[in-house]
């Protein structure tokens, strides 16, 4: 069975910043990508970030991938990539199974980092199955990195950022988005996206939802209602509103599979968007050499999960032996970084959640 | 429907492709996925759910919700949203769970 030094599991932002820390303190790297491509979502996002230079804000998500990726260049020798691959799990001796196509093999790593990421929710209403129904990611991946119209007239659900930046992303596709609903009573999304999509003639509705969708084979038709302060259906508000693709933005989850197969002690965190793993001040779970970074250990942005992947990659370097001259100095950065990151009434929420995972007895 | 113009994009796509769909043939372009391909003809229905069968379409494009899974050249389960597109594939809508063998 081959062994390797650390095998990062996923290759989106967190995974890539893992693997650029875990590189330059000298450990070798087999990253894997279930993905035919690196950059995980990065590679859709051409909207510019927020946050500050140090997690390349001003550019666009696209462009970040590109720069991450060209940093892994000068480690060729250290580095292994593999696209297209899965791994299937994660045995109790650290054993990890993968499939490459039609190829299934066994690797002994003595780190892992899992940079799995999420995936998106789905929304509960009658015929929620039907084709043209999507998530809200999905159809930005489809127009973004494929260049195939998702539909001609669409409905979001969700007004948080997702469901804002898509929203505008369909008109730049030349989509006609008929408008956004939201079931709280206020907009979750930022104030600069909501106008810039209400600036385009896409109404908001809070307080609305999905009553059910109709069609035969795909979706045809889909009626809505509005929502009382109680967040139930007022009969009698129904409206019928013929689009031929549903955007559902409702927010995600952690993608913890692996975690749960390998025996991380878990808990389900609200603030954290789900399932999340118990760690430690290092980003490491309760399982000895396994780490995490980004997403799967609760739902942030791409910024958080890039300073996160920076941080574990020292640290499961730092746990393999091989100390990064500038370790102390590069991890309080980007703990402060990450304070930076977190301020705020949505950050607060998301260190609120934090606290509840992180313990020091293990 | 393919997207024409865009103000920040610019789609390089690839060669020419041929494939067919339940029999019929249709053309795509080399690296894009079978379900993108599929989608740009308008077509959203790529199989029948295992117990009701009901139509299946893609949800997650990012090869986790199994819903687009499609037979690809006589192989079940295919995640087609995350799955290249080649010239020559025999790509068929999946009615249920797929055969293994």
């Amino acid at each position: 069975m081959r062994q390797v030094e650390l095998v990062i599991i996923g290759a989106g932002p967190a995974g890539l910043c893992a693997a650029i820390s875990a590189l330059e303190a000298g450990v070798e790297v087999l990253l894997i990508e279930r993905d035919k491509f690196l950059g995980g979502q990065l590679v859709k996002q051409t909207h510019m970030f927020f946050g500050s230079e140090k997690q390349y804000a001003s550019l666009r998500g696209i462009d970040i991938a590109d720069i991450l990726i060209e940093k892994l260049e000068k480690y060729k020798d250290k580095l292994e990539i593999m696209t297209d691959t899965t791994v299937l799990s994660v045995y109790e001796d650290g054993v990890l199974s993968l499939m490459h196509g039609d190829k299934y093999e066994k690797i002994l790593p003595k780190s892992i980092v899992v940079a799995t990421g999420a995936s998106e929710k789905v929304m509960s209403f009658p015929n929620n199955d039907l084709p043209g129904i999507y998530g809200a990611g999905a159809v930005q991946t489809l127009m973004n990195v494929y260049g195939v119209k998702p539909g001609d007239k669409v409905l979001m659900v969700g007004a948080g950022n997702i469901g804002l930046i898509v929203s505008y992303q369909m008109l730049q596709a030349g989509v006609d988005v008929v408008a956004i609903l939201d079931a709280a009573p206020t907009i979750g999304g930022y104030h600069v996206h909501a106008s810039k999509v209400r600036r385009m003639g896409i109404p908001i509705l809070t307080k609305h939802s999905i009553k059910e969708a109709l069609g035969t084979d795909h979706l045809e038709r889909l009626v809505i209602w509005e929502l009382d302060k109680n967040w139930q259906g007022v009969e009698g508000s129904e409206k019928l509103v013929d689009v031929d693709i549903a955007c559902i933005s409702v927010g995600l989850t952690p993608l913890t599979e692996l975690l749960c197969q390998a025996g991380c002690e878990m808990k389900y965190v609200r603030e954290l968007s789900g399932l999340v793993p118990v760690i430690n001040k290092k980003h490491e779970t309760t399982v000895s050499g396994i780490f995490v970074a980004g997403d799967v250990s609760g739902v942030e942005e791409a910024s958080s999960a890039m300073v996160e992947g920076f941080i574990t990659g020292l640290n499961a370097a730092e746990k393999l032996g091989k100390v990064h001259p500038n370790h102390d100095e590069l991890s309080k950065d980007y703990h402060e970084q990450l304070h930076f990151l977190r301020s705020g009434e949505v950050g607060n929420r998301i260190r609120q959640g934090i606290e509840k995972i992180i313990r020091e007895d293990f | 429907m393919r997207i024409k113009e865009h103000p920040i994009l610019d789609f390089k796509r690839g060669e020419e492709i041929s494939f067919s769909f339940n029999g019929h043939p249709l053309v795509g372009y080399e690296g894009e996925t079978i379900a993108a391909a599929l989608h740009a003809q308008d077509i959203k229905v790529l199989g029948k759910s295992l117990f009701t069968h009901r139509p299946r379409g893609f949800y997650c494009a990012i090869g986790n919700c199994s819903s687009c899974n499609m037979i690809v050249n006589g192989v079940s389960n295919v995640r087609t949203c995350i799955t290249d597109l080649e010239d020559g594939m025999v790509v068929n809508s999946q009615e249920g769970a797929g055969s293994i063998l």
